[in-house]
């Protein structure tokens, strides 16, 4: 008897776990990654003749219930900052897929491995966090928030991906946790705060960060009662900070009030300081 | 903010500091009212002319000389209606001038350009 070896052993499980879309309008290419709940395969969309990322439950892993409810809530929050569902099915072995626009671009733990300006990462940042504050307001919380699950198109675009337990406002055992360690809350609460801890946890990774954006991610990764109470809040600071307006994340002393006041109008100031200067030039040589 | 309205508000704010020098001068401390009053409208008026220039010229170079003239000039006719004093205001008024000049050069609005 002829035994297989490794190779052939896991070409074959591949083949065997490979859905059966032959009833549908896409055919698979690759696999682009495995998740929690499911593999996101690459397919082709033959009908549009366009690539599509579909995403098909695993046979031993959670409910399909959970797809289902993924798929469903994905397509129900619809924004630039959330991949568009295209499609939903069931296949012939039971099991639930999705196909949903594909994503081209780049993780942002890959992007921050060369992380980009200050002023640009902040800007990512804030579109992750327009993407969650708008979720939050549909009554979604994503639960799963972290620089592995947003993805930063080719064009510049945000996108918060993995929505698998995400999760409604009051919606089934709100003390259950969830999310990866590092990036969830460490209370047993699945409310908004729970995702303001993930966004203050993906800020601080944004390294390197001034004093005052480092207060901000302090502040989001506080306890509860010190934390922001809306993504909302914590967006407001960065836009505070960016407009060079004080953060509510730091109690300033009169010091750091002028710096900041002298950097916000440097202009004014560069002007008045040049004034003062050739004033004082002209008040030594003539005395008058 | 077009180039005028930030050459205004340079103009002045830097007339208002010019006129404000004076208390160093012990001699001129009694008029200092008068003299921040005209030192605000000069810088108004030199603001103005160089937004207006600015916004036609459109160079940096000729917009520092340009503001400095200006500047120079009304502070000419400010001490000749003083008849003394001529160095000592001339020199701050073009200094005005020229930075009313680079302000609103670099701070106010490119104009559009022109399509064929």
């Amino acid at each position: 008897m002829r035994h297989l070896d490794d190779a052939a052993l896991s070409r074959l499980r591949e083949a065997v776990s490979e859905p059966d879309l032959s009833d549908t309008r896409y055919r698979l290419l690759s696999v682009a990654g495995r998740g929690g709940m499911g593999t996101v395969y690459v397919a082709e969309d033959a009908l549009l003749s366009r690539k599509v990322a579909l995403k098909v439950l695993e046979l031993t892993n959670a409910p399909e219930t959970l797809l289902r409810r993924e798929a469903t809530m994905l397509a129900s929050l619809e924004h630039p900052g959330i991949v568009p569902v295209h499609d939903a099915g069931t296949l012939p072995d039971g099991r639930i897929w999705y196909a949903m626009k594909l994503v081209q671009g780049e993780r942002l733990d890959e992007a921050l491995q060369r992380p980009p300006g200050l002023i640009e990462r902040l800007r990512i940042f804030l579109h992750i966090c327009e993407t969650v504050a708008f979720a939050h307001a549909h009554g979604v919380l994503h639960r799963d928030l972290k620089p592995q699950n947003i993805m930063i198109g080719s064009f510049g675009e945000v996108l918060v991906l993995d929505w698998g337990l995400a999760r409604l406002f009051g919606d089934g055992d709100d003390r259950a946790r969830a999310g990866t360690p590092g990036f969830s809350a460490p209370e047993p609460h699945n409310d908004a705060q729970a995702d303001v801890y993930s966004l203050g946890a993906i800020l601080s990774q944004m390294q390197p960060l001034p004093a005052a954006v480092q207060a901000i991610a302090l502040k989001a990764t506080a306890g509860r009662g010190e934390r922001y109470a809306t993504v909302a809040a914590l967006a407001d600071d960065i836009d505070r900070f960016l407009e060079g307006a004080a953060v509510s994340a730091v109690a300033e002393g009169p010091w750091q009030k002028s710096a900041r006041w002298l950097s916000r109008h440097r202009v004014a100031a560069g002007i008045v300081g040049a004034y003062l200067a050739g004033r004082g030039l002209i008040f030594f040589f003539t005395g008058h | 903010m077009n180039r005028i309205l930030v050459g205004v508000l340079v103009g002045g704010a830097l007339g208002i500091l010019d006129g404000l020098t004076a208390w160093f001068t012990p001699e001129a401390r009694a008029g200092l009212l008068g003299i921040v009053i005209g030192s605000t409208f000069k810088g108004l008026v030199a603001g103005a002319i160089i937004g207006v220039f600015a916004r036609k010229v459109n160079h940096l170079g000729w917009t520092l000389l340009f503001g400095t003239f200006i500047g120079a000039l009304l502070a000419f006719f400010i001490a000749q209606m003083q008849g003394k004093y001529y160095l000592q205001i001339i020199l701050p008024g073009s200094l005005v001038g020229l930075l009313t000049g680079y302000a609103t050069y670099r701070y106010g609005p490119k104009p559009a350009v022109q399509l064929q």
